[in-house]
């Protein structure tokens, strides 16, 4: 158990108890999307648990610190920010990933940059924002973004 | 809802819930071919599942209140007639409200657009959706610790918003050109 645990916790505790002294019809629907949610994402939990116990059970620290450390270079980094650009994985289950390449010798910049593009940048949502938004502003969005993600991961480099 | 909507969970549950047995078949072939590594496999395995089963619950519960509180209708709302400072943080926090994956913003983000919000907070309502969601930031503390959850979230919406503007800058002058 440590401090996050239970910060999150009593939030959602009193999240819950405030919600349920002002409408609790509408309480009990948001419980019900979250049973459903819960469900949903439980396989993929799974399977990120999977693969982070293969991980770093099989592979070495060496080679990890070798493609996300910091000896990788800058290199390294646009090919880590290629890499959350395509990927398409629920951020939910990135985090611990993420934490778990951390551990084992991944850079906070290569992390950071993973995390960035993985979130802000969608290439299987991107047909649906040029539709939406045009051409011009989603691509503008979606390089834009790129280019930011690589300079927050250098800049949390340089300060964590 | 619409046919095509309500294909969609039950298709992704398949796929993930198969993409599981795959990953899991993997694994156990691995462990057995290899079973010196056994032991630190599971151990690496439950921790991490623990860490996850702590805080999840509790994500999920949240997710869902901000799901049944927040509708796209109170974004469009809010965000239709604000601007200046008020606007991008407005475009901040509504986005960072967990009202559904991306696919959902696009829509929500081109009415807004119809209805006279500027580019800039569009573009902040889209990023901030994308990236900032408060039960993602949960996670991001428990597993990646508070200096790095703070401090990428803050330099996130600071670049966002420099993003933001720059954007309605390129997109003014290219009218204005034509």
């Amino acid at each position: 158990m440590n401090l996050t645990v239970i910060f999150i916790n009593i939030f959602a505790l009193a999240c819950l108890g405030f919600a349920f002294i002002k409408d609790r019809k509408k309480t009990k629907q948001a419980l019900i999307v979250a049973l459903k949610s819960f469900f949903r994402i439980l396989p993929s939990i799974f399977m990120i648990i999977i693969i982070i116990g293969l991980l770093l059970g099989f592979m070495p620290q060496s080679t990890i610190s070798n493609v996300m450390g910091v000896k990788s270079g800058f290199i390294g980094i646009l090919f880590i920010a290629v890499l959350g650009t395509i990927l398409f994985i629920p951020a939910i289950i990135a985090f611990p990933l993420a934490a778990s390449l951390l551990r084992n010798g991944a850079s906070i910049t290569g992390i950071a940059v993973f995390i960035t593009t993985l979130t802000m940048i969608g290439i299987v949502s991107l047909p649906l924002e040029i539709k939406e938004m045009g051409l011009k502003i989603a691509l503008l969005r979606n390089g834009l973004s790129f280019i930011i993600a690589i300079i927050v991961g250098l800049i949390m480099g340089i300060i964590l | 809802m619409n046919e095509a909507e309500r294909e969609r969970p039950k298709k992704t549950m398949t796929r993930n819930w198969s993409l599981l047995g795959i990953v899991l078949l993997i694994g156990i072939v691995l462990v057995f071919s290899f079973p010196d590594k056994k032991g630190e496999v599971i151990a690496i395995s439950l921790e991490f599942f623990i860490e996850m089963i702590m805080i999840l619950p509790a994500v999920m519960v949240l997710m869902g209140f901000f799901t049944v509180w927040v509708s796209k209708e109170m974004t469009m709302k809010y965000l239709g007639k604000s601007s200046g400072i008020k606007g991008i943080l407005l475009a901040i926090f509504l986005g960072s409200m967990p009202t559904g994956p991306l696919y959902v913003a696009f829509p929500v983000a081109a009415e807004l657009r119809k209805k006279g919000a500027s580019i800039s907070n569009i573009i902040i309502l889209l990023s901030a959706w994308s990236c900032i969601k408060i039960p993602q930031e949960m996670v991001e503390l428990q597993f990646l610790g508070l200096n790095f959850m703070v401090s990428r979230l803050l330099l996130t919406v600071i670049f966002i918003i420099i993003m933001g503007l720059l954007i309605e800058r390129i997109i003014e002058y290219d009218n204005k050109k034509e």
